[in-house]
């Protein structure tokens, strides 16, 4: 199932599918390993809009809520 | 993997023409994987290394010796990519261009995320070697690293290393050394086609000056590539959640995590009031009544020590004398007062010694703790959704602490923050609401004697106003509002010698720049108000002191004296006799009125003419509002 990686629960995981945006938030996501096809595991997301923390290449990596909304994940 | 250097790489035109800075040896590496310590090993120079991504955002050079010759060694900012992202990256970028040997510093617990800029680097045919940091992290992880392998599969010398020990760092250097630099002549050029692919040729420049056409390696194989390598040479070996794992968990968890970062920055604030008021006044204790009080401390030191000699000395010369003036100061009932009698060696040594010292001593040690540890991303990932609501994301926390040591760092380390708007709106907002260490300590010193409800409105005063100015801002200063992406890294127990090592810089700096500008500004003040010259300023200035703000007009000595010093001008408003009221709003204008001249001049320098002046335009309103406010609503 498909779903937007803010909407992902803490503690689950899923598949990169598409990062919506312009060139910059591609480059950015990538450099931290966040690309099409990899694989990660939400952390939590702080209350009231905060951000998102997922594990990526067994590294932590917080996404402001906004970017976090643009990452389409499939649950596996 | 050498054949990817053969595809088209084109880099972007520089804007201005940038300052070749020939170096032998160049490390490069991702944030946060201890380039710096490394450097400090090898070149001895110290550097402030610290646990989060974004410690160093200017290239140091150091000197080493090796093979009968003496090498230049440059540790430069971390970066993710050969495609610049940041202030600080770019500045990598261009130093690899003028690079003889390229040292790739790579983190052995994350192999497969440094790995893609490793083959970056080697398409660009430098003479290069990579070595594996952390790999006693990476041992305790379970992760094993087939070095040989992953050496023959890059095509370039690869190596094992523990920085801070200094682990393998020996044989990274003559492995190093041992690599034939590649000659940089223009006239070797024409011989060699492609060997420089991002030599710019005049012709090439026109058209490819935007960023979007920048072409690198393709990015599907380079992933592609990495998995391979990394599924041939790595194995991960099952092993139990160590306790900083565990705390690790606890630290972003929505509550247990919120309730941490609470509880860390009030211990944080407490112990820094606490070691400092301890190494001033011998006093254990952090609000109201110290609960034991020892002797101990700069206050009795220099009464006990420098008192009697002086006192001595002032009998000598005589209270009437301008030598008097200049040495001693005024006397105030036939003793030295230290904080008000203003002569070079009363008021000249005991303020940077036995005031701001000691909070510098106790805010450097609790800040370090907290870069070192890792906490810092993860505090700013805490506070992101509030400096979302002023225009700025959580990483803009680590500028503005480090303001609140000295506003010159704090206005530096804004190049790790992506756009220019959120740049110049947290450089602005520290130059103007965050008060530096050395004033803080002559606040809490001098207001403090007045109680600790006065020190509370300062500090309340300058955050409302840090406040207002950010919603300001955010609604009028144009352009683009990145999101918050950082990397968090592993929690790590800070070591006695980085510790050290970044405390010693620190406080040496302050020593070396900031007593000699004390010591000038003591005699200048002394000086012109011997030539009686404060007097017409005084007249001058009287409209807007005392009729808007309430002050005396004598007031705008310190506020001039601000534009050097923020720690000696406060000290200047103690001879005044003010009333608690007027010693509050002239606290508060002095952290707001005009940085003094180093942070004038980093202002200016990382903002550029233009926005600097508007810079400081927003301050003058807001000094000239704050100061009306305030002598309005207090009583």
């Amino acid at each position: 199932m498909e779903k937007l990686l803010t909407e992902l629960k803490p503690g689950e995981q899923a598949t990169v599918v598409s990062i919506h945006g312009g060139r910059g938030i591609q480059v950015r996501l990538r450099s931290l390993g966040l690309v099409e096809g990899q694989m990660l595991r939400k952390l939590s997301a702080l209350a009231w809009g905060g951000p998102v923390v997922v594990e990526v290449k067994r590294t932590q990596v917080a996404i402001g809520r906004g970017m976090a909304a643009r990452i389409l994940v499939r649950c596996s | 993997m050498r054949d990817m250097g053969a595809e088209q790489r084109i880099r972007k035109a520089p804007q201005k023409p940038r300052k070749h800075l020939e170096n032998d040896i160049l490390l490069v590496g991702q944030p946060n994987v201890g380039k710096s310590v490394l450097f400090s090993h090898l070149t001895g120079v110290r550097t402030i290394a610290s646990n989060y991504p974004g410690t160093t955002v200017s290239y140091a050079m150091g000197r080493m010796r090796g093979k009968g010759s003496t090498l230049v060694v440059v540790d430069a900012p971390g970066t993710y990519s050969l495609e610049p992202l940041d202030e600080a990256a770019r500045v990598t970028v261009d130093l690899i261009d003028d690079a003889k040997r390229i040292i790739n510093v790579v983190d052995s617990t994350h192999l497969e995320r440094h790995l893609p800029m490793t083959l970056e680097l080697i398409a660009q045919n430098k003479p290069m070697v990579v070595a594996l940091n952390m790999s006693d992290e990476a041992r305790h992880r379970g992760i094993r690293i087939d070095v040989e392998q992953l050496s023959a599969e890059l095509g370039v010398p690869v190596l094992s290393i523990v920085a801070p020990s200094g682990e393998g760092v020996k044989q990274l250097v003559d492995t190093c050394l041992e690599l034939q630099p590649i000659d940089h002549s223009p006239h070797n050029e024409s011989g060699h086609p492609g060997h420089h692919p991002h030599i710019q040729h005049p012709s090439s420049t026109g058209r490819n000056n935007s960023f979007p056409e920048h072409v690198h390696l393709n990015r599907d194989r380079i992933w592609k590539r990495v998995g391979e390598l990394v599924e041939k040479v790595q194995t991960l070996e099952h092993h139990h959640h160590s306790f900083s794992e565990r705390l690790e968990e606890i630290s972003i968890h929505p509550f247990w995590g919120s309730l941490l970062a609470l509880a860390v920055i009030t211990v944080s604030f407490s112990l820094i009031r606490l070691i400092g008021e301890f190494l001033i006044a011998g006093a254990v204790g952090i609000i109201g009544k110290p609960w034991v009080e020892l002797p101990f401390g700069t206050e009795l030191l220099f009464d006990k020590v420098l008192h009697p000699p002086l006192i001595a000395l002032s009998r000598a010369i005589g209270a009437e004398s301008f030598l008097h003036k200049l040495l001693i100061g005024t006397l105030v009932n036939g003793r030295i007062d230290f904080m008000q009698s203003f002569g070079i060696l009363s008021s000249g040594i005991f303020i940077p010694i036995g005031v701001v010292l000691p909070y510098l001593l106790s805010f450097y040690f609790v800040l370090a703790l907290l870069e070192d540890s890792g906490y810092l991303p993860r505090l700013a990932v805490f506070l992101d959704n509030f400096m979302h609501r002023i225009g700025l994301h959580g990483y803009a926390i680590i500028p503005t602490l480090l303001g609140l040591g000295c506003n010159v760092p704090g206005i530096m380390a804004t190049r790790i923050l992506e756009s220019r708007r959120q740049r110049f709106i947290t450089a602005t907002l520290i130059s103007i609401a965050v008060p530096c260490a050395a004033l803080q300590a002559m606040i809490i010193g001098l207001v403090g004697r007045r109680g600790i409800g006065p020190v509370l409105i300062v500090y309340g005063t300058l955050f409302v106003v840090w406040l207002l100015v950010s919603l300001v801002l955010r609604l009028t200063v144009r352009g683009f509002q990145p999101e918050l992406l950082v990397e968090i890294p592993p929690y790590r127990l800070p070591t006695f010698r980085a510790l050290g090592t970044k405390m010693w810089l620190r406080i040496s700096g302050f020593i070396r720049e900031a007593l000699p500008i004390i010591l000038g500004a003591i005699v200048a003040v002394n000086v012109l108000y011997q030539l009686n010259l404060f007097a017409y300023l005084a007249g001058a200035a009287e409209p807007v002191i005392t009729r808007l703000w309430g002050m005396p007009s004598e007031a705008v000595v310190p506020l001039l004296v601000g534009i050097l010093r923020k720690d000696v001008a406060l000290g200047l408003l103690a001879p005044l006799d003010l009333t608690v009221k007027q010693l509050i709003i002239g606290s508060v204008l002095l952290a707001m009125f005009f940085p003094c001249i180093a942070t004038f001049v980093v202002l200016f320098r990382e903002l550029g003419l233009k926005d600097g002046l508007k810079s400081l335009g927003i301050m003058l309103l807001a000094v000239f509002l704050t100061g009306s406010v305030l002598n309005l609503i207090l009583r």
